[in-house]
Parts: structure tokens; C-alpha cells; sequence
């Protein structure tokens, strides 16, 4: 057993109001420099949506990811056995998206408004683009685009996890009536088997030991730019500007000193969830490989419980200090994927093992499908148990995304919440029945306690119960004095010995 | 005397300057060791001038270093007259491969706004001894025939004489005009290595990728001396 520790955030989708509060907050503390502009390394999509860059889901278009060919696990970039069509590649990578496919930074000529000559007409703001500094006719494409599946029938409509859903499913994209969305924020995944590290030629891109945080070495990216191909979930991205591959660092510099990520920290709907996992790094190979139903199920067989003395004393010999086993034995990520098993990985299909987990949202269940009139969700009612398949979402579109396509993984997380739901509400208003709480609840195996637990957590939770998270200890810390942060602002976190802020090139 | 100079010392200076420069570089400012890639900002003319420019001039390079390496080997090839006429054409079609790749390269620089302002003074010098070095090539090849021997007759003991430190400027002097150009343009490219996107050709890590392990996991706990770690005072 190789056991090692990894920091993972959870996300509590029911409760996102899609605020990008997060978006903001990261981009204030690490992308806000010229050919950084377009990188959101911390995005909130809306679902069904094309997503951003458009489409990054359709592998068939990017082929980012694995796949298991002949038995072995392969990227699926190299179409081949072997890694040699990566360097064949090298000159001009195929698959490759462009700036076209994020959107082209833009800002607006507000010096027009205050410096136009007098004139009849009133003064405009021309879109400007950062790139060129040319003045744009139309602004194509912008950041959060879909928004609120705006424009459905030409974005939304491409979802990649529409796959699979009848006609009359698809219609929550146009009829009114049935209409639901939700917001899905996306970080990088921080994976056990990340696909941007393996097809790095330069070998810049490594998994920290110490706490699995994926990061790019500045000084090693030679702007090869197969980590932006090959990461499914299009984490990586390039800066025209300096010729380096940048992605998210989950905010390392804080994390090592325990504090939450800048995103986590910022949410104004407490959605997420930030903790500790140990894995057996020796099986890694072999979940990836596993055939796509079974996958969400072998993830959480690879994560071990913390509480279990055997790990724990492994965990020691593995050289993991004492706050972060103790961390680990608190860890709402742990609780939330393996435990309870309400969260589930972003398209486990891919293969790259993603250490990010998303805990479905419900939505109502369509009464009116036969009245057509109207009609609301009946919360007393135990009916969400025989009729999730009237969910205004259906199972078959949250499954796509969050499961490989295995729909019992994702119906047995809405059950659990809904009897959480029934549960608290018993206890609250009493209008439930005991009897319809307890055959709820033996439904879906979960006790009064893990009840009370999920309630607390999901709910209520404090900043110290939602975030778990220990101090690296200080001779093993990259970045050391909190203190610095603020000079370090902008200077991509990467603890790059440069002071001053790399903005472009320089020879 | 001017062949003295361009011929006898001017290697050295050159020579010196990109094996100076390089480790400068390297050691004082590693992070803008990078290729620059604009496929990210425009791929479509990109396909037409990149893999052609690449495939062409990389293969070229190839065969003048073998022939710089073991110059009896090509005249053992070139001792049969059809392997004589297979050698020049097939280098004759990849210097045109490569004069292709760099045409479209060099448009696609003028004509696309995001890659013009990306464009640094260095890219300008460098596509324009880039472009003499294809031509006077081709040159070579079309106007004196049968280029591969006399380069490994004449260029290349020069060379030689060079790297032994015993310059012997006499192989070269009666050498065309346009060969002339050819051989000092490759010298003062080699010179301008340090100073450019043409790092990237100094890399040794993509040779490494085919042999290393998909995965990277860096450890700073049990290796405290990995790079990257800052101490502040």
C-alpha cells in the first residue's frame, strides 16, 4: 500500500445560486495579468450549457482524457500505442482549441465617454480587444455566455450530456414549463491520474506528493501546450502573452498555511466543502481501468478510511504528519464522497480519477406532466422515491456528468438528500410520519445520525467544519510567510523566484 | 583578409556567444525559455507553415550533421550516380518543403493581427536570416550542382578545422558568393540562439518524456532541494 494525502473540494450544487463570486475572487488574487485575461480558473458554467471553452466535454472533438485500449490505459491525444505521436505532434497539435473557443478578452474605451468632442450624439464605450488593442465590431463570445442558458436552442442545445435523453426530455431546454437549470462550478480537478502530467513533454507539470495539488513548473513549461489538449476538463490554460501553460494551484499558497482557498472562502452560498483524503497511490492504474459503470464505485474504493487504526498507522509509516491524519478523520470530503455517498466525480469517464465531487441537485418533480396546468412540488410527499424519473432534470443528463452514465449512483444521492429532507422535516413540522421518515430512511440505509450529520454539514456547516484543512508543515512549505501574499499577488502563485510581474515576452 | 575574418574568426566569436549565452540564459531567466506558440491565437495557416517548416528544415539539419559527422559516408552513397540524383532530390524537395512552411509562416506573421502583435523585434530578425538560409540553400543546390559532395569536401574539413581550433579558412575561400552567405548566415543564426524563441530547440526533456513514466510526483518533504522553493527572509 502507497498511501498518500490529497486536498479535494466538494461542492454542494443545490446550493449554488450562481453568483461567480468565486470566479471573481480568483481571478482578482491570481489571473488579473495581460494574457491571463480570458483564464477563469475558476468557473461557474450553467448546466445544460455549452460550457466553457464550448463544448469541452465532446472528447471527440479535444480527445482529452484516457482510454483503455488492448487492456492499458492510454491518452486518448495519442490515438496510438506509445508516446511518439506526441512528438510528432509537437509543430501544430491538432486537437488543440484556439482563444475562439474561450472568448477574446476585451475591455471597453471608457475614456471615449469622458474625452469624445462635443456632438449631438451621446458618447459610446467601444468593446477594445486585449489582444490587439483594435476595436471590436461584435462581441462574439464572453465569458459566462450561456449564462442562465441564455441563447439554449444554439449552446445549451450542444451539451454533450444531452446524449441519451428522448425527445420530450430535451425539452427542458425550450418549453417554458419544464425549464430547469442549475449552476455547476468547475475547478481543476487536482486528479489522481491527471492527464495533463502525463502527456507534458517537458515534464513541467507534476502531482505534489505531500498534498496532490497538480501544478506547473514556470521555469520547466517550454509552452508545448499538450496540457491544455490533453486535460478533459480544459484546466490548463495557455498564456499567449509569456508562452507558459497556467491552471488552477487550489490557491496552495493559503492551503499551506491552512487557510481555504480563495474561492471556497468567498462563497456567499457556502456550497463548498474542502478536506482531506488518503489513497492507495499503487492502485491507481487499476481503478482508471475500471469498465465505466463500476468506475464512481472504484473511486471510492481507492480512498481509504482514515479512521481505520491499520490506515492510520500506515498513513505514519507513510511519513504524513499527525494534523493531517487527524484532518483526514474529519474530513467533510470524506464524508461527502465515500461515506455518505452523496457527491460523486465530474465525468469519472475520462479516466483522470478527478478529486473534485459534486453533490447532485434536485429539482421538482413535474406534477403537471399530465394536467399540464401547473401545480407545485409537494414537499411532504414520499412520491420523489417512485417518481424520480419526473424530476424536471432527468437522471439520465445528471448521470452523463457526474457518473459515467450509471444512474443508480446519482438516483441513490437524490434519495439520500430528499430523506434527509423528509427526516429534518419530520423533526421540524412533524407533518411527515414517522413512519414514512424511517421507511425513508431504510431505503436508502442511512441512519438518524447520518441524517442529523449530513443536515449539519450541508446546511449549517461552520467555516472550521466545511473546511478541514492542515498546515503543511514548515520546513515541507513552498510559499512560507502568509504575509507575502500580498506582494505576491498576480505573480501566478507559482513561487517563482520573480518578484516582479511577467506580463509578456521578453526576448 | 576578409575571409580571415568571416571565416576564421568569426566562428569563434559566434560560437562563443551561443555557448555563453545559453547557459546565461538558462541561469538567469529560465522562464522565458519557451517557444512562444501562437497556434493558441490562430491554427489554420499555422498547419500549412508549422509542419511543413518543420519536417523540412529538421530533416535538412539532420543530414548536414551526419554529414558533418561521417563525411565518407556520403561519398560512399554518392558513388552511385542514382543514389547522387536521389540525395539531391529528395534534400532539394524538403528545402522547398521548408521554403513553403516559412513563406506561410512569414504571411501569416504580417497578415493576422493577434500573431503581428505578439511578433517581437527578434521574431523579425530571426524569420529574415531564416529566409536567407532557405534561399541561399536552395541555391546551392539548384545553381551548384551536386552540393552534398562538395559540402562534405569542403564545408565540412572546415568545420572540422574550426571545432580543432586550427581555422584553415582555405577549404572555403574559392566556395560561390551565395555559399558563402549560406555558411556564415548558419554561423550567425547559431549566434542569435540564446537571444530568442530558438531556445526551444535546446531542449533535452521531450527526448526524456518517451522514456519516463506518465506520472510526475514531486515530493518536497523528502527532497527539500527541489526548485521552486522560495525563502524568505
Amino acid at each position: 500500500m502507497d498511501i498518500r494525502a490529497q486536498l479535494s473540494m466538494s461542492f454542494h450544487m443545490d446550493k449554488c445560486i450562481g453568483c461567480h463570486t468565486c470566479s471573481v475572487s480568483c481571478k482578482n488574487v491570481w489571473t488579473t495579468r495581460r494574457g491571463a485575461e480570458y483564464m477563469w480558473w475558476n468557473n461557474v458554467e450553467t448546466k445544460p450549457g455549452a460550457g466553457y471553452p464550448l463544448t469541452w466535454e465532446d472528447q471527440e472533438r479535444y480527445r482529452g482524457g484516457w482510454e483503455v485500449s488492448g487492456g492499458s490505459l492510454r491518452l486518448k491525444l495519442l490515438k496510438g500505442p506509445g508516446k511518439i505521436r506526441t512528438l510528432a505532434n509537437i509543430f501544430f497539435q491538432p486537437n488543440l482549441p484556439t482563444i475562439d473557443d474561450y472568448y477574446e478578452p476585451f475591455t471597453y474605451d471608457y475614456q471615449n465617454l469622458f474625452n469624445a468632442p462635443a456632438s449631438d450624439d451621446q458618447p459610446t464605450a467601444r468593446a477594445k480587444s486585449l489582444i490587439t488593442g483594435d476595436f471590436m465590431e461584435k462581441i462574439a463570445l464572453g465569458p459566462n455566455w450561456d449564462d442562465d442558458m441564455a441563447g439554449s436552442p444554439l449552446y445549451a442545445a450542444n451539451d454533450p450530456n444531452l446524449k441519451g435523453l428522448s425527445d420530450s426530455q430535451k425539452e427542458l431546454l425550450t418549453k417554458f414549463h419544464k425549464l430547469f437549470f442549475f449552476y455547476f462550478p468547475r475547478i481543476c480537478n487536482h486528479c489522481l491520474n491527471p492527464a495533463c502530467v502525463a502527456s507534458c513533454p517537458s515534464g513541467a507539470i507534476y502531482k505534489r506528493g505531500e498534498d496532490g495539488i497538480v501544478l506547473i513548473d514556470q521555469d520547466t513549461c517550454r509552452a508545448w501546450r499538450f496540457c491544455v489538449s490533453a486535460c478533459p476538463f480544459k484546466k490548463p490554460y495557455y498564456n499567449w502573452a509569456t508562452g507558459k501553460s497556467e491552471k488552477c494551484i487550489f490557491c496552495y499558497p493559503r492551503t499551506e498555511t491552512g487557510q481555504a482557498n480563495a474561492c471556497a472562502h468567498a462563497c456567499t452560498g457556502r456550497i463548498r466543502f474542502v478536506g482531506v483524503l488518503f489513497y492507495d497511490a499503487d492502485r491507481i492504474e487499476e481503478v482508471a481501468k475500471s469498465p465505466d459503470e463500476r468506475l464512481v464505485e472504484a473511486m471510492r474504493e481507492i480512498i481509504l478510511d482514515p479512521n481505520d487504526p491499520r490506515v492510520v498507522e500506515e498513513a505514519k509509516k507513510a511519513g504524513i504528519d499527525e494534523n493531517w491524519i487527524n484532518a483526514a478523520q474529519q474530513s467533510p470530503a470524506y464524508n461527502i464522497f465515500k461515506k455518505w455517498r452523496i457527491g460523486m466525480p465530474n465525468h469519472p469517464e475520462f479516466r483522470t480519477l478527478p478529486m473534485n465531487f459534486y453533490i447532485p441537485p434536485l429539482s421538482p418533480i413535474l406534477h403537471n406532466a399530465k394536467a399540464d396546468g401547473g401545480g407545485m412540488f409537494d414537499p411532504v410527499s414520499t412520491e420523489f422515491f417512485t417518481e424520480i424519473d419526473k424530476m424536471r432534470v432527468p437522471v439520465r443528463f445528471l448521470a452523463n456528468f457526474l457518473s459515467a452514465g450509471n444512474e443508480q449512483v446519482v438516483i441513490e444521492s437524490l434519495k439520500k438528500q430528499m430523506a434527509v429532507r423528509l427526516y429534518v422535516r419530520q423533526q421540524r413540522i412533524g407533518d411527515v410520519g414517522d413512519a414514512a421518515v424511517k421507511s425513508a430512511l431504510s431505503a436508502v440505509g442511512l441512519t438518524p445520525k447520518d441524517c442529523e450529520d449530513i443536515y449539519r454539514v450541508l446546511t449549517l456547516g461552520t467555516f472550521q467544519e466545511r473546511f478541514v484543512i492542515p498546515e503543511t508543515h514548515r520546513e515541507a512549505q513552498t510559499t512560507v510567510d502568509p504575509r507575502t501574499m500580498y506582494e505576491k499577488r498576480g505573480t501566478v502563485g507559482f513561487g517563482t523566484k520573480k518578484r516582479e510581474i511577467i506580463t509578456g515576452r521578453q526576448w | 583578409m576578409a575571409d580571415q575574418i568571416f571565416f576564421g574568426a568569426a566562428p569563434y566569436v559566434l560560437l562563443t556567444i551561443a555557448v555563453v549565452g545559453l547557459f546565461w540564459r538558462f541561469s538567469t531567466n529560465r522562464y522565458s525559455w519557451s517557444t512562444q506558440s501562437s497556434q493558441f491565437l490562430e491554427n489554420r495557416t499555422l498547419f500549412f507553415g508549422s509542419f511543413p517548416w518543420h519536417y523540412g528544415i529538421i530533416t535538412i539539419l539532420v543530414g548536414h550533421f551526419i554529414a558533418f559527422l561521417i563525411p565518407s559516408l556520403v561519398f560512399a552513397w554518392n558513388g552511385a550516380p542514382a543514389r547522387l540524383y536521389l540525395l539531391e532530390l529528395v534534400g532539394l524537395a524538403l528545402g522547398f518543403l521548408a521554403l513553403f512552411g516559412l513563406l506561410a509562416l512569414i504571411y501569416r506573421r504580417i497578415t493576422n493581427a493577434r500573431v503581428k502583435t505578439m511578433t517581437s523585434s527578434w521574431d523579425v530578425l530571426i524569420l529574415i536570416i531564416l529566409i536567407i538560409q532557405v534561399v541561399t540553400g536552395l541555391g546551392n543546390a539548384i545553381f551548384y550542382r551536386w552540393g552534398s559532395n562538395w559540402y562534405a569536401a569542403a564545408a565540412v574539413p572546415w568545420m572540422w578545422s574550426i571545432l580543432k581550433f586550427n581555422p584553415n579558412v582555405d577549404f572555403v575561400r574559392n566556395l560561390p558568393l551565395n555559399t558563402k552567405i549560406h555558411i556564415f548566415n548558419a554561423m550567425i543564426f547559431i549566434g542569435f540562439i540564446p537571444f530568442s524563441r530558438l531556445v526551444h530547440f535546446v531542449v533535452i526533456n521531450p527526448y526524456k518524456y518517451l522514456v519516463r513514466p506518465y506520472q510526475v510526483v514531486r515530493w518536497y518533504h523528502r527532497n527539500p532541494k527541489t526548485e521552486n522553493i522560495v525563502q524568505y527572509k
